[in-house]
């Protein structure tokens, strides 16, 4: 087999060598649509991740709107959405199907896909030193899938029953009778399909992560001189790779519910007065299944957030990241965790007590490795000669986000407490500021600190920088509050709180946040005009290697064609993180250890 | 070029390796049916029944099927390339007659009364035994265009890496087979 590999090897990788990039004539269609460049695949993710999230983030601002003035009407709403918006009010089932499809646009299509899908493609083969991901081929496939995936989720929010309106959770039986909402109709059918072709894009594009992190690094990348971005991506698809099958298959049994008439999660229903042949199945089990999938999926959105924020705070402190291998263990730590929390999601379901503290003590274990993680960015940060540049802004307040959502994850992991703040804005506000905002901090990090990088030119950074501020006081100010509404029992996924007594005291406070979230939305904006603008009338990249930084991705041509690097990919002699090191600020990965150089 | 080849040579091919990494996600899959399965099984309104006698058959076909493989991979090392391609086509016409013997068995089962959607227990065999025979009916689909690639003039390269991952693939969804009829038999 080896010399054939290597043969097979040097017909797929061979064309990219040297002067390759003479004989390749690329048509529109080959650059900018089929493309099979992995830069190109990355800006492809990235621009649809925007989309989708301009989407998303729209959805929420319009059910603030009702949260916020219940009592109000606006007729331009009905103007903009018809039936939907009689009388210039949300229609109690729109604002569900706003509020699911929120959930599934920004947690699948926004920050699984448009921030790994982003920033994996792009970062892996540059800062390993490949010419391209393992296969080419996959990670366009994976792209599509993607895209096939969007336009049948976006086609979803125009059919007449609405789209799906059962939460992001699809729980059964809300998901799998037809006749239990109107958006359980088709619009439930145009999700599951949706999110068949998105884990058919996952599974691609995190097979292909794993194979090109494993296989392809240059010359002297050992794995522990990787940068922790790598890292990250790495456990990143790895959860990936192994819980999204566990949701297909979660899926696979709600179809055959839904459309063939089994009953794996439907028993002693009744709707309409009618009663359902379904006996013997179990919702739980769905929400086991669901789960299983469902919690790693918030590490997959977390994950590639701590790397980036890891990488560009030690960049912009010019000093090592404190403790590499710390960092990588507790990465590996937190994967592993990610398999074994699930239940912590479903303590009132009447889950065994006893199996209930098994689940809380494990889930109570995952504050030691990200104790570990924030211990070891605030020392990075610690007397360091640090550059405030718009993404060294957004990675500190990733910490600062990850910081104040994870002590409130402590909160909701015993299930005593749990059992008192499950389904109040409390979970809402937890998961929002740890996975939500947080992953988004880290992902504008990653957008201003590589865009010189993919485009050859650099964001504003006054914009960038009202962009920041605003995000993080905004984001603040739009969840604390939801805190203390959640401690004093107000429950999450209600319609008009107006209607209960005992809510009636957070009318102001809930218009408050109605307003902020309008503010910050339109910040968005403002991030979404200077990147476009940016693209063609940015500021000019003159320097390889704008940011002093060691890594290999620097060391390309301001705008590297497909294969990346002109002539040899560089040898790596050493880690990523070489910064202040004997009076230098910094060592690229590519310059060979000196003689006398002294150890870290 | 020549440093990235020295270092491939020792290492395992990335499609193979994709593969493997494929195969754990596979796997990932069966385990979240099978665990479902055995959640199930610990409720009420669960029936035990026989499998058909037919899955036996099935199981040796499919056993002879990974050995006539392994055969045409070594008749293809030793270049003798028309053994090869008849070996070849043996093991996928196997692969065939498998998933029709497993039609052939749900025929039975419906007949005797066990139908999809009468319990939970009969929905499970349905789903999980026909998911596996997909899965076959996928390494078919990728041994045919394996025989048509050996006709045409590419083959002349000897590159054996196509073959040996469809091979170990094929291996694969024989064993995990295997294991799904012992679960079936185990716990039910």
């Amino acid at each position: 087999m080896s010399n054939t590999a290597t043969v097979h090897e040097a017909e797929v990788h061979g064309v990219h060598d040297a002067h390759h990039e003479h004989h390749h004539h690329e048509t529109f269609i080959s650059k900018y649509v089929f493309s099979q460049d992995h830069k190109m695949i990355a800006r492809q993710f990235l621009i649809t991740g925007m989309i989708w999230a301009i989407i998303g983030g729209l959805f929420s601002v319009l059910f603030r709107l009702q949260l916020g003035y219940p009592n109000t009407t606006f007729p331009w709403l009905e103007d903009l959405l018809g039936h939907w918006a009689k009388g210039g009010k949300l229609q109690p089932e729109f604002y569900y199907a706003l509020v699911t499809m929120h959930g599934t646009i920004l947690v699948f299509f926004v920050l699984t896909a448009g921030l790994s899908g982003t920033f994996a493609n792009f970062l892996i083969p540059l800062q390993i030193g490949a010419r391209d991901m393992a296969s080419p081929m996959l990670n366009m496939l994976s792209y599509w899938f993607f895209f096939l995936a969007s336009i049948i989720m976006f086609s979803s929010l125009f059919v007449q029953t609405g789209p799906a309106s059962g939460g992001w959770t699809i729980y059964p039986p809300l998901s799998a009778l037809g006749d239990a909402s109107s958006g359980s109709k088709i619009g439930m059918d145009l999700w599951l399909a949706s999110m068949a072709m998105f884990v058919v894009s996952s599974l691609l594009g995190g097979l292909n992560y794993i194979t090109t992190i494993l296989n392809m690094r240059t010359k002297g990348m050992s794995m522990t001189r990787m940068p922790l971005t790598i890292w990250a991506l790495f456990f990143t698809a790895v959860l990936g790779v192994l819980s999204f099958p566990v949701l297909l298959s979660g899926a696979i049994l709600l179809l055959f519910d839904r459309n063939l008439g089994t009953s794996f999660f439907l028993s002693d229903i009744v709707v309409n007065g009618k009663i359902l042949p379904n006996e013997g199945g179990s919702a739980i089990l769905f929400q086991h299944l669901f789960w299983f999938l469902g919690h790693p999926e918030v590490y997959i959105i977390l994950l590639p957030a701590m790397g980036m924020s890891s990488e560009i705070i030690s960049v912009n402190s010019r000093k090592p990241i404190f403790g590499y291998m710390a960092m990588v263990g507790s990465l590996f730590a937190i994967a592993i965790l990610a398999f074994l929390v699930w239940a912590h999601h479903m303590f009132v379901t009447g889950l065994n007590p006893f199996l209930g503290a098994f689940f809380v003590l494990l889930t109570l274990l995952i504050a030691v490795p990200s104790a570990i993680k924030v211990f070891n960015w605030l020392t990075t940060l610690w007397r360091a000669n640090i550059r405030f540049t718009p993404a060294m802004l957004f990675a500190i307040g990733f910490v600062s986000l990850f910081i104040s959502g994870g002590l409130t994850g402590i909160f909701l992991g015993n299930s005593a407490l749990d059992i008192h703040l499950h389904d109040t804005y409390f979970v809402v506000a937890h998961f929002h500021i740890v996975m939500g905002v947080a992953s988004f901090m880290g992902m504008f990090a990653g957008v201003y600190h590589w865009f010189p990088k993919m485009y050859g030119r650099f964001l504003n950074n006054t914009l960038g920088y009202i962009h920041f501020w605003v995000t993080i006081i905004g984001a603040y100010l739009i969840f604390w509050p939801m805190h203390y509404e959640g401690l004093a029992g107000m429950p999450r996924r209600y319609y008009d709180f107006s209607a209960w007594e005992s809510f009636k005291m957070f009318g102001g406070l809930n218009e408050f946040i109605s307003f902020v979230s309008m503010i910050v939305f339109a910040a968005q904006l403002l991030f979404v005009f200077n990147f476009f603008y940016s693209i063609f009338k940015g500021r000019k990249v003159k320097d390889t290697n704008p940011w002093g930084a060691n890594t290999l991705e620097w060391t390309t041509p301001i705008r590297p064609g497909h294969g990346n690097w002109v002539g040899e990919i560089p040898e790596v002699h050493r880690g990523a993180y070489d910064y202040g090191k004997d009076g230098r600020e910094f060592i690229p990965q590519t310059e060979p250890v000196g003689e006398n150089e002294s150890h870290h | 070029m020549s440093t990235v080849a020295i270092e491939q040579r020792k290492k395992i091919h990335p499609t193979m390796f994709t593969l493997w990494v494929g195969i754990a996600s596979i796997v990932m899959m069966f385990a979240g049916l099978t665990s479902a399965y055995i959640v199930k099984r610990n409720q009420a309104n669960w029936i035990s029944f026989d499998l058909p006698l037919v899955f036996w058959y099935s199981t040796a076909v499919i056993i002879i099927s990974s050995i006539t493989l392994q055969m045409s991979h070594k008749a293809f090392k030793q270049r003798e390339m028309a053994k090869y391609r008849s070996l070849v086509i043996v093991s996928l016409s196997l692969g065939l007659l498998f998933i029709v013997m497993q039609g052939i068995g749900f025929n039975q089962l419906w007949i005797k009364g066990i139908t999809l959607t009468k319990n939970v227990s009969f929905s499970f065999l349905y789903v999980i035994v026909g998911l596996h025979s997909l899965h076959v009916l996928g390494g078919v689909i990728a041994l045919l265009v394996l025989f048509a690639n050996a006709f045409s003039a590419k083959v002349r390269n000897y590159n054996i890496v196509p073959l040996e991952v469809i091979s170990t693939y094929w291996h694969f969804v024989d064993l995990l087979w295997i294991y799904l009829l012992v679960f079936l038999l185990m716990i039910r």
